[in-house]
Protein backbone atom coordinates (compact mmCIF):
# COMPACT_ATOMS: atom_id res chain seq x y z
CA UNK A 1 0.00 0.00 0.00
CA UNK A 2 1.62 3.18 -1.26
CA UNK A 3 2.10 6.13 1.93
CA UNK A 4 -0.41 8.43 2.41
CA UNK A 5 0.15 11.84 0.75
CA UNK A 6 0.40 15.14 2.25
CA UNK A 7 -3.06 17.09 1.96
CA UNK A 8 -2.27 19.58 -0.98
CA UNK A 9 -3.69 22.96 -1.82
CA UNK A 10 -6.05 23.75 -4.32
CA UNK A 11 -4.63 26.77 -6.37
CA UNK A 12 -6.95 29.68 -7.07
CA UNK A 13 -6.58 32.39 -9.30
CA UNK A 14 -5.34 35.10 -6.75
CA UNK A 15 -3.06 32.72 -5.09
CA UNK A 16 -1.31 30.86 -8.24
CA UNK A 17 1.77 33.59 -7.56
CA UNK A 18 2.12 32.78 -4.07
CA UNK A 19 2.67 28.68 -5.21
CA UNK A 20 4.36 29.28 -8.15
CA UNK A 21 6.89 31.25 -5.82
CA UNK A 22 6.63 28.15 -3.57
CA UNK A 23 7.62 25.81 -6.76
CA UNK A 24 11.00 27.70 -7.06
CA UNK A 25 12.09 27.84 -3.79
CA UNK A 26 10.54 31.14 -2.52
CA UNK A 27 8.05 32.63 -0.06
CA UNK A 28 6.74 35.88 -0.72
CA UNK A 29 4.00 37.98 0.36
CA UNK A 30 1.25 40.27 -0.94
CA UNK A 31 2.19 43.53 -0.99
CA UNK A 32 0.20 46.22 -2.24
CA UNK A 33 2.15 48.78 -4.29
CA UNK A 34 -1.03 51.53 -4.05
CA UNK A 35 -0.44 51.86 0.20
CA UNK A 36 2.02 49.74 1.31
CA UNK A 37 -0.49 47.33 3.07
CA UNK A 38 0.84 43.26 3.71
CA UNK A 39 -1.40 40.57 3.55
CA UNK A 40 -1.57 36.87 4.39
CA UNK A 41 -3.20 34.74 2.84
CA UNK A 42 -3.46 36.01 -0.59
CA UNK A 43 -6.05 38.13 -1.98
CA UNK A 44 -7.56 39.52 -5.32
CA UNK A 45 -7.00 43.23 -4.17
CA UNK A 46 -5.85 45.28 -0.99
CA UNK A 47 -8.33 44.98 1.54
CA UNK A 48 -6.98 48.07 3.19
CA UNK A 49 -7.46 50.68 -0.34
CA UNK A 50 -8.95 47.84 -2.92
CA UNK A 51 -6.46 48.50 -5.25
CA UNK A 52 -5.67 45.55 -7.69
CA UNK A 53 -2.14 46.74 -8.03
CA UNK A 54 -0.29 44.19 -5.87
CA UNK A 55 3.01 42.68 -5.84
CA UNK A 56 4.67 39.58 -4.08
CA UNK A 57 7.73 40.29 -1.97
CA UNK A 58 9.87 37.56 -0.98
CA UNK A 59 10.49 36.64 2.63
CA UNK A 60 14.07 36.78 4.40
CA UNK A 61 12.86 33.42 6.02
CA UNK A 62 13.15 34.58 9.08
CA UNK A 63 10.30 34.25 11.98
CA UNK A 64 9.39 33.73 15.27
CA UNK A 65 7.03 31.17 16.67
CA UNK A 66 3.61 33.17 17.99
CA UNK A 67 1.99 29.95 19.28
CA UNK A 68 2.19 26.51 18.72
CA UNK A 69 0.66 22.99 19.53
CA UNK A 70 1.70 19.39 19.09
CA UNK A 71 -0.76 17.56 17.71
CA UNK A 72 -1.44 13.91 18.92
CA UNK A 73 -3.61 12.84 16.59
CA UNK A 74 -2.74 13.37 13.24
CA UNK A 75 -5.59 15.61 11.57
CA UNK A 76 -5.01 13.25 7.78
CA UNK A 77 -3.47 9.84 7.12
CA UNK A 78 -0.35 11.48 6.47
CA UNK A 79 0.57 12.43 9.44
CA UNK A 80 -0.63 9.27 10.91
CA UNK A 81 3.38 8.57 11.35
CA UNK A 82 4.35 11.92 12.76
CA UNK A 83 2.77 11.99 15.83
CA UNK A 84 3.37 14.01 17.69
CA UNK A 85 4.19 16.86 15.39
CA UNK A 86 4.00 20.55 15.66
CA UNK A 87 2.08 23.11 14.21
CA UNK A 88 2.65 26.75 14.50
CA UNK A 89 1.68 30.45 13.84
CA UNK A 90 5.17 31.88 12.54
CA UNK A 91 5.31 35.53 12.98
CA UNK A 92 7.47 37.24 9.76
CA UNK A 93 9.31 40.42 10.06
CA UNK A 94 7.54 40.98 7.17
CA UNK A 95 4.45 42.03 8.92
CA UNK A 96 2.57 39.17 8.68
CA UNK A 97 1.56 35.86 10.39
CA UNK A 98 0.89 32.25 8.76
CA UNK A 99 0.31 28.59 9.57
CA UNK A 100 3.11 26.13 9.25
CA UNK A 101 4.72 22.81 10.57
CA UNK A 102 7.63 22.97 12.83
CA UNK A 103 10.20 20.72 11.39
CA UNK A 104 13.26 18.39 12.79
CA UNK A 105 12.84 20.85 16.24
CA UNK A 106 13.21 19.54 19.47
CA UNK A 107 10.46 20.29 21.62
CA UNK A 108 12.35 22.08 24.19
CA UNK A 109 13.42 24.40 21.64
CA UNK A 110 9.94 25.06 20.66
CA UNK A 111 8.94 27.97 22.70
CA UNK A 112 6.52 31.42 22.08
CA UNK A 113 9.48 34.35 20.58
CA UNK A 114 11.67 31.36 19.73
CA UNK A 115 13.45 32.00 16.21
CA UNK A 116 13.30 29.86 13.05
CA UNK A 117 13.95 29.76 9.85
CA UNK A 118 12.27 28.86 6.70
CA UNK A 119 12.47 25.44 4.82
CA UNK A 120 10.86 25.10 1.79
CA UNK A 121 9.34 21.72 1.18
CA UNK A 122 8.70 20.33 -1.68
CA UNK A 123 5.13 17.95 -1.88
CA UNK A 124 4.79 17.28 -5.11
CA UNK A 125 6.06 18.70 -8.69
CA UNK A 126 3.21 21.42 -8.49
CA UNK A 127 3.16 22.32 -4.51
CA UNK A 128 6.24 23.14 -2.19
CA UNK A 129 4.66 24.62 1.14
CA UNK A 130 6.60 27.02 3.53
CA UNK A 131 7.60 25.06 6.72
CA UNK A 132 9.93 25.96 9.39
CA UNK A 133 12.65 24.75 12.05
CA UNK A 134 13.60 26.59 15.03
CA UNK A 135 17.26 27.65 14.42
CA UNK A 136 20.17 26.11 15.65
CA UNK A 137 23.01 27.80 18.12
CA UNK B 1 -32.85 57.39 15.66
CA UNK B 2 -32.09 54.33 17.73
CA UNK B 3 -34.45 51.88 19.06
CA UNK B 4 -33.72 50.01 22.07
CA UNK B 5 -34.52 46.44 22.45
CA UNK B 6 -34.27 46.69 26.21
CA UNK B 7 -37.40 44.86 27.68
CA UNK B 8 -39.61 44.63 24.49
CA UNK B 9 -39.35 41.23 24.20
CA UNK B 10 -39.87 38.01 26.35
CA UNK B 11 -38.77 34.02 25.88
CA UNK B 12 -42.20 32.04 27.06
CA UNK B 13 -40.92 28.34 26.07
CA UNK B 14 -37.90 26.40 26.58
CA UNK B 15 -37.95 22.88 25.32
CA UNK B 16 -35.35 20.41 25.16
CA UNK B 17 -35.60 17.24 22.86
CA UNK B 18 -34.45 13.95 23.90
CA UNK B 19 -30.63 13.90 24.51
CA UNK B 20 -28.00 11.53 24.53
CA UNK B 21 -27.81 8.79 21.95
CA UNK B 22 -31.12 9.22 19.24
CA UNK B 23 -30.09 7.13 16.58
CA UNK B 24 -33.72 6.52 15.19
CA UNK B 25 -34.41 10.34 14.98
CA UNK B 26 -33.10 12.61 12.23
CA UNK B 27 -31.96 16.46 13.16
CA UNK B 28 -35.11 17.43 11.95
CA UNK B 29 -37.39 15.31 14.10
CA UNK B 30 -35.38 16.45 16.97
CA UNK B 31 -36.12 19.93 16.08
CA UNK B 32 -39.75 19.23 15.63
CA UNK B 33 -39.73 17.32 18.68
CA UNK B 34 -38.44 20.38 20.82
CA UNK B 35 -40.45 22.72 19.66
CA UNK B 36 -43.45 20.57 20.63
CA UNK B 37 -42.37 20.22 23.99
CA UNK B 38 -42.07 24.37 23.91
CA UNK B 39 -44.77 25.04 22.77
CA UNK B 40 -46.70 23.44 25.28
CA UNK B 41 -44.56 24.98 27.56
CA UNK B 42 -45.68 28.18 26.12
CA UNK B 43 -49.43 27.19 25.49
CA UNK B 44 -49.17 28.16 21.78
CA UNK B 45 -50.14 25.82 18.84
CA UNK B 46 -47.80 25.88 15.50
CA UNK B 47 -50.86 28.25 14.04
CA UNK B 48 -49.92 30.92 16.85
CA UNK B 49 -45.94 30.72 15.31
CA UNK B 50 -45.32 33.43 12.52
CA UNK B 51 -41.69 33.55 12.47
CA UNK B 52 -39.22 30.21 12.31
CA UNK B 53 -35.45 30.80 12.86
CA UNK B 54 -33.30 27.50 12.42
CA UNK B 55 -29.78 26.54 11.20
CA UNK B 56 -30.19 22.96 10.93
CA UNK B 57 -29.14 20.80 9.37
CA UNK B 58 -28.89 22.42 5.78
CA UNK B 59 -28.97 25.79 4.27
CA UNK B 60 -32.87 25.18 4.23
CA UNK B 61 -33.54 24.55 7.62
CA UNK B 62 -36.04 27.33 8.93
CA UNK B 63 -38.16 26.01 5.74
CA UNK B 64 -37.49 22.15 6.53
CA UNK B 65 -38.70 23.18 9.87
CA UNK B 66 -41.45 25.16 9.31
CA UNK B 67 -42.92 22.80 6.53
CA UNK B 68 -42.54 19.76 9.83
CA UNK B 69 -44.48 21.50 12.14
CA UNK B 70 -47.07 23.33 9.12
CA UNK B 71 -46.00 26.99 9.59
CA UNK B 72 -46.06 29.75 7.51
CA UNK B 73 -44.23 32.35 8.60
CA UNK B 74 -43.62 35.68 7.74
CA UNK B 75 -40.05 35.95 8.89
CA UNK B 76 -37.30 33.69 8.52
CA UNK B 77 -33.82 32.93 9.17
CA UNK B 78 -31.10 30.10 8.95
CA UNK B 79 -28.25 32.46 9.87
CA UNK B 80 -25.71 29.87 10.83
CA UNK B 81 -22.66 31.41 12.69
CA UNK B 82 -21.89 27.82 14.62
CA UNK B 83 -21.93 28.03 18.10
CA UNK B 84 -23.95 31.48 18.94
CA UNK B 85 -26.36 30.81 15.76
CA UNK B 86 -29.71 30.42 18.58
CA UNK B 87 -28.24 33.27 20.49
CA UNK B 88 -28.04 36.00 16.96
CA UNK B 89 -32.32 34.68 16.43
CA UNK B 90 -32.88 35.77 19.51
CA UNK B 91 -31.95 39.55 18.58
CA UNK B 92 -33.15 38.86 14.79
CA UNK B 93 -36.37 37.86 16.71
CA UNK B 94 -36.40 40.65 18.75
CA UNK B 95 -35.92 43.20 15.70
CA UNK B 96 -38.75 41.77 13.97
CA UNK B 97 -41.29 41.56 16.93
CA UNK B 98 -40.47 45.38 17.64
CA UNK B 99 -40.87 45.90 14.02
CA UNK B 100 -44.05 44.45 14.00
CA UNK B 101 -43.43 41.89 11.28
CA UNK B 102 -43.99 39.19 13.95
CA UNK B 103 -45.73 38.56 17.02
CA UNK B 104 -44.60 34.52 18.11
CA UNK B 105 -41.03 33.36 16.95
CA UNK B 106 -39.83 29.80 17.42
CA UNK B 107 -36.47 28.73 17.38
CA UNK B 108 -34.99 25.26 16.82
CA UNK B 109 -32.05 23.28 16.74
CA UNK B 110 -31.38 19.61 16.40
CA UNK B 111 -28.33 17.28 15.38
CA UNK B 112 -27.68 13.66 15.29
CA UNK B 113 -23.91 14.31 15.30
CA UNK B 114 -22.87 11.70 18.08
CA UNK B 115 -25.40 8.67 15.51
CA UNK B 116 -23.53 10.07 12.98
CA UNK B 117 -20.53 9.16 14.21
CA UNK B 118 -18.92 12.74 13.14
CA UNK B 119 -17.59 16.15 14.74
CA UNK B 120 -18.44 17.77 11.38
CA UNK B 121 -19.85 20.78 11.85
CA UNK B 122 -21.75 20.51 8.41
CA UNK B 123 -21.98 23.06 5.72
CA UNK B 124 -20.25 22.40 2.27
CA UNK B 125 -17.77 20.38 1.77
CA UNK B 126 -14.24 21.88 1.91
CA UNK B 127 -12.70 22.89 -1.43
CA UNK B 128 -9.16 22.55 -1.54
CA UNK B 129 -9.07 26.09 -2.92
CA UNK B 130 -11.25 27.77 0.17
CA UNK B 131 -8.30 29.55 2.83
CA UNK B 132 -8.59 26.46 4.93
CA UNK B 133 -7.68 24.37 2.52
CA UNK B 134 -4.43 26.32 1.44
CA UNK B 135 -3.33 27.92 4.45
CA UNK B 136 -4.11 25.37 7.16
CA UNK B 137 -5.13 21.96 6.05
CA UNK B 138 -1.72 21.14 4.53
CA UNK B 139 -0.12 21.55 7.41
CA UNK B 140 -2.06 18.94 9.62
CA UNK B 141 -3.74 21.79 11.58
CA UNK B 142 -7.00 19.72 13.30
CA UNK B 143 -10.00 22.03 13.37
CA UNK B 144 -10.99 23.03 15.28
CA UNK B 145 -9.29 21.92 18.60
CA UNK B 146 -5.83 22.70 17.12
CA UNK B 147 -7.08 26.76 17.41
CA UNK B 148 -8.18 26.39 20.36
CA UNK B 149 -4.75 24.96 21.33
CA UNK B 150 -3.07 27.74 19.85
CA UNK B 151 -5.10 29.88 21.39
CA UNK B 152 -4.32 28.39 25.26
CA UNK B 153 -0.59 27.70 24.79
CA UNK B 154 -0.69 31.60 23.96
CA UNK B 155 -2.63 32.30 26.96
CA UNK B 156 -0.25 30.22 28.97
CA UNK B 157 2.94 31.98 27.87
CA UNK B 158 1.62 35.54 28.15
CA UNK B 159 -0.63 34.77 31.91
CA UNK B 160 0.79 32.15 33.44
CA UNK B 161 -1.83 30.07 33.33
CA UNK B 162 -1.79 26.22 34.13
CA UNK B 163 -3.19 23.32 32.99
CA UNK B 164 -4.69 22.56 36.30
CA UNK B 165 -6.75 25.80 36.06
CA UNK B 166 -8.37 24.79 32.70
CA UNK B 167 -9.29 21.13 34.98
CA UNK B 168 -11.36 23.24 37.24
CA UNK B 169 -13.66 24.23 34.47
CA UNK B 170 -14.00 20.81 33.12
CA UNK B 171 -14.31 19.44 37.44
CA UNK B 172 -17.06 22.71 38.20
CA UNK B 173 -18.93 21.71 34.78
CA UNK B 174 -19.17 17.92 36.24
CA UNK B 175 -20.23 19.09 39.77
CA UNK B 176 -23.43 21.20 38.16
CA UNK B 177 -23.93 17.96 35.86
CA UNK B 178 -24.30 16.00 39.31
CA UNK B 179 -27.48 18.05 40.13
CA UNK B 180 -28.88 17.78 36.85
CA UNK B 181 -30.78 14.62 35.89
CA UNK B 182 -30.73 15.25 32.20
CA UNK B 183 -26.77 15.33 32.11
CA UNK B 184 -24.90 12.82 30.17
CA UNK B 185 -21.80 12.88 32.35
CA UNK B 186 -22.83 12.72 35.84
CA UNK B 187 -20.08 10.51 37.74
CA UNK B 188 -17.21 12.47 40.05
CA UNK B 189 -14.27 14.29 37.75
CA UNK B 190 -11.00 15.37 39.44
CA UNK B 191 -8.51 17.79 38.37
CA UNK B 192 -5.90 14.53 38.22
CA UNK B 193 -8.41 12.66 36.09
CA UNK B 194 -8.64 15.88 33.36
CA UNK B 195 -4.70 16.05 33.65
CA UNK B 196 -4.40 12.15 32.97
CA UNK B 197 -6.60 12.27 30.11
CA UNK B 198 -4.99 11.77 26.64
CA UNK B 199 -3.63 14.63 25.06
CA UNK B 200 -5.05 15.61 21.74
CA UNK B 201 -3.15 18.91 20.76
CA UNK B 202 -0.90 20.76 23.48
CA UNK B 203 -2.48 21.93 26.11
CA UNK B 204 -5.62 20.30 25.47
CA UNK B 205 -6.57 16.52 26.32
CA UNK B 206 -9.89 14.51 25.66
CA UNK B 207 -11.59 15.93 29.34
CA UNK B 208 -10.66 19.19 27.79
CA UNK B 209 -12.96 18.96 24.99
CA UNK B 210 -17.10 18.86 25.12
CA UNK B 211 -18.97 15.96 24.67
CA UNK B 212 -20.27 14.24 21.52
CA UNK B 213 -24.25 14.08 21.81
CA UNK B 214 -27.70 13.54 19.73
CA UNK B 215 -29.95 16.25 20.98
CA UNK B 216 -32.02 19.90 20.12
CA UNK B 217 -34.12 22.47 21.84
CA UNK B 218 -36.08 25.04 21.02
CA UNK B 219 -37.36 28.40 22.58
CA UNK B 220 -40.44 30.54 21.80
CA UNK B 221 -39.88 34.59 21.89
CA UNK B 222 -42.96 37.41 21.15
CA UNK B 223 -43.32 40.16 23.11
CA UNK B 224 -42.82 41.77 26.38
CA UNK B 225 -46.48 42.91 26.08
CA UNK B 226 -47.88 39.72 24.57
CA UNK B 227 -45.81 37.45 27.20
CA UNK B 228 -47.54 38.45 30.23
CA UNK B 229 -51.05 36.60 29.75
CA UNK B 230 -48.48 33.66 29.08
CA UNK B 231 -48.98 31.15 31.70
CA UNK B 232 -45.23 31.17 33.25
CA UNK B 233 -43.22 34.05 34.18
CA UNK B 234 -41.64 35.90 30.89
CA UNK B 235 -38.18 35.75 30.76
CA UNK B 236 -37.43 39.35 29.11
CA UNK B 237 -34.52 39.86 26.67
CA UNK B 238 -32.99 43.01 27.85
CA UNK B 239 -29.30 42.68 25.78
CA UNK B 240 -28.43 41.10 22.87
CA UNK B 241 -25.39 41.43 20.52
CA UNK B 242 -24.16 39.51 17.51
CA UNK B 243 -20.63 39.88 15.98
CA UNK B 244 -18.04 37.65 13.93
CA UNK B 245 -14.36 38.06 13.44
CA UNK B 246 -13.36 35.51 11.02
CA UNK B 247 -14.71 32.16 10.02
CA UNK B 248 -12.14 29.67 10.60
CA UNK B 249 -8.98 31.32 10.73
CA UNK B 250 -7.68 32.32 14.23
CA UNK B 251 -4.92 33.78 12.28
CA UNK B 252 -7.45 36.55 11.88
CA UNK B 253 -7.25 37.77 15.21
CA UNK B 254 -4.99 40.59 16.35
CA UNK B 255 -3.88 38.78 19.24
CA UNK B 256 -5.26 34.99 19.56
CA UNK B 257 -5.95 35.39 22.91
CA UNK B 258 -8.55 37.99 22.59
CA UNK B 259 -11.80 37.59 21.20
CA UNK B 260 -14.53 39.08 19.49
CA UNK B 261 -16.71 39.04 22.99
CA UNK B 262 -14.71 42.17 24.21
CA UNK B 263 -17.54 44.03 21.20
CA UNK B 264 -20.68 41.87 21.44
CA UNK B 265 -20.30 42.05 25.51
CA UNK B 266 -19.63 45.60 25.63
CA UNK B 267 -22.78 45.95 23.51
CA UNK B 268 -24.86 43.18 25.22
CA UNK B 269 -24.59 44.91 28.44
CA UNK B 270 -24.68 48.97 27.22
CA UNK B 271 -28.37 47.84 25.81
CA UNK B 272 -29.40 46.53 29.36
CA UNK B 273 -27.77 48.97 31.02
CA UNK B 274 -26.29 46.58 33.25
CA UNK B 275 -22.58 45.37 34.16
CA UNK B 276 -20.87 42.24 34.74
CA UNK B 277 -21.23 42.55 38.74
CA UNK B 278 -25.06 42.00 38.02
CA UNK B 279 -25.18 39.24 36.84
CA UNK B 280 -26.43 36.73 38.53
CA UNK B 281 -26.08 33.34 37.00
CA UNK B 282 -23.86 33.17 33.41
CA UNK B 283 -24.09 30.37 30.81
CA UNK B 284 -20.61 30.86 28.62
CA UNK B 285 -20.12 28.21 26.06
CA UNK B 286 -17.70 25.63 26.62
CA UNK B 287 -16.36 23.75 23.83
CA UNK B 288 -13.48 23.66 25.48
CA UNK B 289 -11.93 24.58 28.45
CA UNK B 290 -9.72 27.08 27.16
CA UNK B 291 -12.87 29.09 25.50
CA UNK B 292 -14.57 29.38 29.08
CA UNK B 293 -11.70 31.14 31.01
CA UNK B 294 -10.68 33.63 27.84
CA UNK B 295 -14.48 34.04 27.43
CA UNK B 296 -14.73 35.05 31.11
CA UNK B 297 -12.27 37.82 30.32
CA UNK B 298 -13.28 39.01 27.22
CA UNK B 299 -16.89 39.96 28.73
CA UNK B 300 -15.34 41.73 31.70
CA UNK B 301 -15.99 39.25 34.72
CA UNK B 302 -12.18 39.29 35.08
CA UNK B 303 -9.03 40.93 33.76
CA UNK B 304 -7.42 39.86 31.00
CA UNK B 305 -4.87 37.02 31.79
CA UNK B 306 -7.13 36.58 35.18
CA UNK B 307 -9.55 33.93 33.44
CA UNK B 308 -7.51 30.79 35.39
CA UNK B 309 -7.38 31.88 38.83
CA UNK B 310 -11.27 33.12 38.23
CA UNK B 311 -11.92 30.00 37.53
CA UNK B 312 -10.26 28.26 40.41
CA UNK B 313 -10.68 27.15 43.78
CA UNK B 314 -14.44 26.33 43.20
CA UNK B 315 -15.45 29.66 42.54
CA UNK B 316 -17.67 28.65 39.23
CA UNK B 317 -18.95 25.41 41.03
CA UNK B 318 -22.22 24.77 42.65
CA UNK B 319 -21.98 26.63 46.18
CA UNK B 320 -19.03 29.19 44.84
CA UNK B 321 -19.79 33.01 44.05
CA UNK B 322 -20.02 32.89 40.04
CA UNK B 323 -22.90 30.11 39.44
CA UNK B 324 -21.25 29.29 35.68
CA UNK B 325 -22.98 26.66 33.31
CA UNK B 326 -25.36 25.35 35.88
CA UNK B 327 -26.64 22.54 33.60
CA UNK B 328 -23.44 20.97 33.40
CA UNK B 329 -22.34 22.90 30.17
CA UNK B 330 -21.53 21.39 27.14
CA UNK B 331 -18.57 19.51 28.92
CA UNK B 332 -20.89 17.05 31.11
CA UNK B 333 -24.79 17.81 30.26
CA UNK B 334 -24.65 17.43 26.24
CA UNK B 335 -23.05 18.94 23.40
CA UNK B 336 -25.03 18.15 20.20
CA UNK B 337 -22.68 20.00 17.87
CA UNK B 338 -23.42 23.00 18.99
CA UNK B 339 -24.63 24.53 22.14
CA UNK B 340 -25.99 27.98 21.71
CA UNK B 341 -30.01 26.70 22.14
CA UNK B 342 -29.14 24.98 25.27
CA UNK B 343 -27.25 28.28 27.23
CA UNK B 344 -30.75 29.96 26.84
CA UNK B 345 -32.89 27.34 28.03
CA UNK B 346 -31.06 27.26 31.29
CA UNK B 347 -30.58 30.52 31.57
CA UNK B 348 -34.48 30.89 31.53
CA UNK B 349 -35.04 27.93 33.83
CA UNK B 350 -32.88 29.61 36.64
CA UNK B 351 -34.44 32.63 36.04
CA UNK B 352 -37.95 30.77 36.17
CA UNK B 353 -36.86 29.46 39.37
CA UNK B 354 -37.55 25.93 37.74
CA UNK B 355 -34.14 24.19 38.35
CA UNK B 356 -34.33 22.14 41.61
CA UNK B 357 -31.30 21.25 43.13
CA UNK B 358 -29.29 23.29 40.81
CA UNK B 359 -31.26 26.37 41.21
CA UNK B 360 -29.10 29.77 41.99
CA UNK B 361 -31.26 30.99 44.66
CA UNK B 362 -32.92 34.50 43.68
CA UNK B 363 -31.29 34.29 40.30
CA UNK B 364 -32.88 37.91 38.40
CA UNK B 365 -30.24 38.78 35.77
CA UNK B 366 -28.97 35.41 33.67
CA UNK B 367 -26.01 36.29 30.81
CA UNK B 368 -25.80 33.67 27.44
CA UNK B 369 -22.35 33.72 25.56
CA UNK B 370 -21.78 31.45 22.64
CA UNK B 371 -18.49 30.98 20.50
CA UNK B 372 -18.50 29.97 16.91
CA UNK B 373 -15.80 28.06 14.71
CA UNK B 374 -12.15 28.88 16.16
CA UNK B 375 -13.56 32.06 18.37
CA UNK B 376 -14.72 33.23 14.90
CA UNK B 377 -18.38 34.27 15.59
CA UNK B 378 -19.75 35.70 18.97
CA UNK B 379 -23.47 35.99 20.64
CA UNK B 380 -23.82 37.40 23.84
CA UNK B 381 -27.94 37.23 25.45
CA UNK B 382 -28.71 39.29 28.69
CA UNK B 383 -32.03 37.90 30.01
CA UNK B 384 -33.49 38.91 33.08
CA UNK B 385 -37.00 38.64 34.87
CA UNK B 386 -39.98 40.91 34.06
Amino acid sequence: MAAAERPVPGISEETKPFWEALKAGRLTIQRCRACDHRQHYPRPFCLSCLSEDLEYVPASGEGRIYSYTWNHRPADPYFADKVPYAVALVELPEGVRLLTNLLDSPPEAVRIGAAVELVVTRVNEEISLPLFRVKGE
Amino acid sequence: MTVSLNRRTAIVGVAESDLGRTPGKTALQLQAQAAQRAMVDAGVKPKDIDAVFAHMPDRFSSMAVAEYLRIRPRFTDTTNTGGPSNLSHVLHAALAIEAGLCDVALITYGSTQASDRSRSLGGLPDDPRNPRGQFEIPFGHLTPIGSYALAATRHMHLYGTRPEQLAEVAVAARRWAALNPRAYKRDPLTVEEVLASPMIATPLRVLDCCLVTDGGGAVIVTSAERARSFAKPPVCVLGAAEGHSHHFSINELEEITVTNAIHTGRRAFDMAGVTPADIDVAEIYDSFTITVIMTLEDLGFCAKGEGGDFVSRGRIAPGGEFPLNTSGGGLSYCHPGMFGIFLLIEAVRQLRGECGERQVSGARLALCHGTGTTFGAQGTIILGRD
